[in-house]
């Protein structure tokens, strides 16, 4: 089954019109020596429904459907309309390429457009690209920037940022003779900004934090962006619930100059981490330097409004080792989908949305400390997701959870020293009331 | 039909109060002190407000604007825009491996680790490498982390090095690439093969080159024949041989950049391994290396001991992550969906027919457009407007008027070694009737710019909207819809 639509008459005709005996002798410039004598050792061919029966074994294989989850941090269980997939899912959609004769492509670049309009809506910012490939890249390409912005080597990384963009953050500035130092936080689970004062300088070009952080707490984004302006330095803020926004107070209207994250939440299954969608908005000042395709308006011939790829300038096909990230292909079949969600939801939508995982998040928070043991352990605001402190080891508790079928939360201690007996907790609107209420019977059963 | 309707951004079509989701009711009792300490928005202003039937119209016609690989011929030469089986998109909705978080305790993910441990494996065959990372996110995300693969192991040699070589013709990725990973890119011209030639590269490699980044077959469609002895100069310098891998559907089945001393590639599934492109991702890069730069991949890697598979994050040497959890999973089934169902006798004749398809159009327009480059040619090949040039038609009037034709253009003024270029890749998937579509296509747009050269020059006439201003987007940028 090779999707081969050429005949074996086909071939024929086209290899006499070629002026060669056989398919062959068209690779006669590959030398004899590196050419395979024989077929590779693969399996197949197989049927389709041979495929299907294969994936549908190794699903069975997964037992996570079987579980009722509370793991969020930076991967969430949102609740998708229909219309998203069946929209989405248009072979129109779907089997493009990167929108590059315009006047064929009107269909995605008037969703780049929107998809950038509503990033600029939500974050509070000036300009929004056409996506990035994930959140944890976005906080990488984030501090690259700001540190193209103010040309100084120094950057200044919250320590309650998901690890694993921290991660990604280290392995993209090694190389570059940047400094990247760590700033910690403080007892409500939110960057400590004696540490931050500290450890600003005259060098330093951004500070990075995340909100809500990885402990589920929301940053107070107005002082943290009055002190790193003080010190003539950027503040970038990445996030990874990005459905918080639908009720907090838009990030660039509090000092924010660089706003990326992870929309996944936006409409995208939990896919075992991929493929998810970055995002990034700045301040005008800074379009020279963001990176990434961009979606602009013009007009055509007749004066008719279109859209189109602009300032290209700052990407790799024309400016090469000189451009302002390497990105070529993005997510632009998951921004689409984002922007299916998003619309779908509207105004109204997004807001109620976010209120009933702020409420339930409470509910389950209020539910779960009231057991013997269980204690919040920051004390800041959260919206979705909240640190619990346990009397053991937290990873006892969870193996114990999981023999009763449920997956607790994530486990903190890998990544924090001191908190080894917490858990990160995460609630969706797929959390039913009756869904909370059997995880905190079954964790006071645990803790016994 | 699809011309009349002239669709507005959503944000035009908005009125208050509308919505296009009906959510549950709140189950638990509303607490309003949750509030305290946070900074609450007073509106999503200008966010739209649309029913259910609303937003389906708008992306239903919007989608009609698009061309696409399921509406017909998609040559953009390097890009490998070949069809997209449509059970792929099925395997990869399954709820049982789609549904699963990415931090579920690795026992209860065993079904979604040994696939991808399997398209590992398929891919290590098919490239001739020892190590396969997945976790790349697309062709030039591979390609940086293949680049810090080859900086990790000269650091721990004691010198990064200072250069990265980098053949003319190849995709501007590449120095992009070389560059984030802190090296200077030092050019190297083809020669009148369009190929790289010896004496230059055995002048430019020293002891303070890292790599040698090569395309094969290169972005002419140009097979590099002395692969081999480019990389034994290379290597005898002590520096590492990067293979751009967009192009291994002129490859797969034939030959392995393994075999040819190859170190370290990256592949872009959404090319060869028929992942769709989606309007411009995701894509999928995986990175493939011989046993020297293995201990230097990204964390996590995937092992499997006794049936078991497991995450090990415990790898000294590793660059670290380039990307949040394991990759682009759901384009990896896709691809390993496609690789099952071909089979090695269906990969190799995958290449073998895209080759064919692709020498077909050469010959059949060789003479009516310019070639500038004779050397033979595996999946795509390079026309330029040359010949139409001397009636003032370049090629992109050319690609302009193809769109009046019903078909998508080639790749335009790429590769930059040829002015004017028109880059052609037609792909294993194209029928004969297709190819001839195009071809007589092409024929007819040459006619034209003799006869009629304005026709071209104002083209295209007949599409959703006419050629579009792309220096006003520019000069005056509208980025986004406001609210008047």
């Amino acid at each position: 089954m090779s999707y081969i639509p050429i005949s074996d008459q086909d071939k024929k005709e086209m290899l006499a019109r070629i002026g060669v005996e056989s398919v062959e002798d068209l690779f006669c410039c590959i030398p004899e020596s590196i050419r395979l004598k024989g077929l590779l050792n693969l399996p197949g061919p197989l049927s389709e429904p041979e495929i299907l029966e294969y994936f549908e074994e190794r699903g069975k294989k997964n037992s996570f459907d079987r579980y009722l989850s509370f793991l969020g941090g930076g991967a969430y269980d949102h609740f998708i309309p229909a219309v998203v997939d069946y929209l989405s899912s248009r072979g129109e959609f779907v089997s493009p390429y990167t929108p590059y004769q315009p006047e064929v492509s009107q269909g995605t670049l008037q969703v780049i457009f929107e998809f950038q309009t509503l990033i600029c809506q939500l974050t509070g910012l000036d300009i929004a690209n056409a996506s990035l490939y994930d959140g944890a890249t976005g906080a990488a390409e984030a501090v690259l920037m700001a540190n193209r912005v103010k040309n100084k080597k120094r950057l200044l990384v919250a320590s309650n940022v998901h690890p694993e963009y921290r991660q990604v953050i280290y392995t993209y500035t090694r190389n570059l003779g940047l400094e990247v130092v760590e700033i910690p936080y403080d007892r409500l689970g939110r960057v400590d900004q004696k540490g931050l004062e500290s450890a600003m300088n005259s060098h330093t070009s951004v500070l990075l934090c995340q909100s809500p952080n990885y402990f589920g707490v929301v940053e107070d984004l107005k002082s943290l962006g009055e002190l790193t302006h003080r010190h003539d330095a950027l503040l970038a803020v990445v996030i990874s619930e990005p459905l918080s926004l639908g009720l907090l107070e838009a990030p660039g209207k509090l000092g924010a100059d660089i706003v990326t994250g992870e929309a996944q939440s936006f409409g995208l299954p939990l896919s075992y981490g991929g493929p998810y969608l970055g995002f990034m908005a700045c301040k005008k000042e800074f379009v020279r330097q963001l990176p990434g395709r961009i979606a602009g308006q013009t007009v055509d011939a007749e004066g008719r409004r279109g859209f189109v790829l602009t300032l290209s300038t700052r990407e790799q096909h024309i400016r090469r080792e000189k451009a302002t990230s390497n990105i070529c292909t993005n997510q632009a079949h998951c921004a689409l989908r984002a922007t299916i969600y998003l619309e779908t939801l509207g105004r109204q939508g997004l807001k109620k949305l976010a209120w009933l995982n702020l409420q339930k998040a409470a509910y389950a928070l209020e539910k779960l400390t009231s057991i013997p043991g269980v204690s919040r352990k920051f004390g800041g605001p959260v919206f979705n997701e909240f640190v619990l402190e346990f009397p053991t080891d937290w990873n006892r508790i969870k193996q114990k959870l999981e023999e009763k079928g449920i997956l607790g939360g994530l486990a903190l201690g890998d990544d924090y020293q001191g908190l080894e007996k917490c858990a990160l907790v995460t609630i969706t609107e797929k959390h039913s009331r009756e869904k909370i209420d059997r995880y905190a019977e079954v964790l006071r059963e645990v803790l016994k | 039909m699809i011309n009349v309707i002239r669709e507005p951004l959503i944000f035009e079509i908005s009125s208050p109060g509308k919505s296009g989701v009906r959510l549950p009711a709140l189950d638990v009792p509303e607490k309003l002190d949750v509030l305290e300490g946070l900074t609450v928005r007073e509106d999503l202003e200008g966010f739209p407000e649309v029913s259910e039937t609303e937003v389906t119209r708008h992306f239903t016609r919007l989608s009609q604007m698009n061309y696409c690989v399921d509406f017909g011929f998609y040559p953009l030469g390097s890009c490998t825009m070949k069809y997209n089986p449509k059970l792929n998109e099925k395997v990869a909705g399954m709820a049982s491996l789609a549904g699963v978080h990415p931090l579920a305790p690795e026992k209860l993910a065993q079904g979604n680790l040994e696939l991808m441990k399997t398209l590992e494996k398929l891919l290590c065959e098919i490239t001739g490498m020892d190590a396969v990372s997945l976790q790349p996110a697309a062709g030039a995300h591979g390609e940086l982390t293949g680049m810090m693969l080859i900086r990790a192991y000269h650091e721990a040699q004691g010198n990064p090095r200072k250069y990265v070589l980098i053949p003319d013709s190849a995709h501007g990725t590449n120095p992009s690439s070389a560059h984030i990973c802190g090296y200077v890119v030092k050019e190297i011209k083809s020669n009148d093969k369009g190929t790289i030639s010896l004496e230059d590269l055995a002048r430019e490699m020293t002891e303070e080159v890292a790599a040698l980044m090569v395309t094969n077959p290169n972005t002419l469609g140009v097979f590099e024949s002395d692969i081999c002895q480019i990389a034994d100069i290379v290597h005898a310098k002590g520096g590492f041989v990067y293979m751009d891998g967009a192009n291994l559907n002129a490859l797969a089945g034939i030959t392995r950049p393994g075999d040819m001393k190859v170190d370290v590639l990256h592949l872009n599934l959404h090319k060869t391994f028929s992942t769709p492109h989606g309007g411009g991702g995701p894509g999928s890069g995986p990175v493939a290396v011989k046993k020297i730069l293995e201990p230097y991949l990204p964390v996590p890697i995937i092992e499997e001991k006794d049936g078991q598979y497991h995450l090990n994050y415990n790898r000294p040497k590793s660059i670290g992550r380039v990307k949040s959890f394991y990759g682009q999973f759901l384009v990896m089934l896709k691809a390993l969906a496609y690789i099952l169902a071909l089979g090695p006798a269906g990969l190799r004749e995958m290449t073998e027919i895209a080759v064919l398809n692709s020498n077909y159009i050469r010959k059949s327009l060789d003479g009516i457009y310019h070639l500038k480059y004779d050397s033979p040619t595996l999946h795509e090949c390079v026309f330029s407007d040359k010949f139409q040039k001397d009636f003032g038609v370049s090629n992109l009037d050319i690609s302009k008027r193809l769109l009046d034709y019903g078909l998508h253009p080639p790749t335009m003024s790429f590769p930059l070694i040829v002015h004017g270029a028109l880059m052609i890749e037609p792909t294993e998937t194209e029928s004969r009737r297709d190819l001839d579509l195009f071809i007589e296509a092409m024929k007819a747009i040459d006619r034209e710019a003799r006869e009629n050269p304005e026709l071209l020059r104002t083209a295209p006439h007949i599409t959703y909207v006419r050629r579009l201003d792309e220096v006003q987007a520019a000069r005056n940028p509208v980025l986004r819809w406001e609210k008047k």
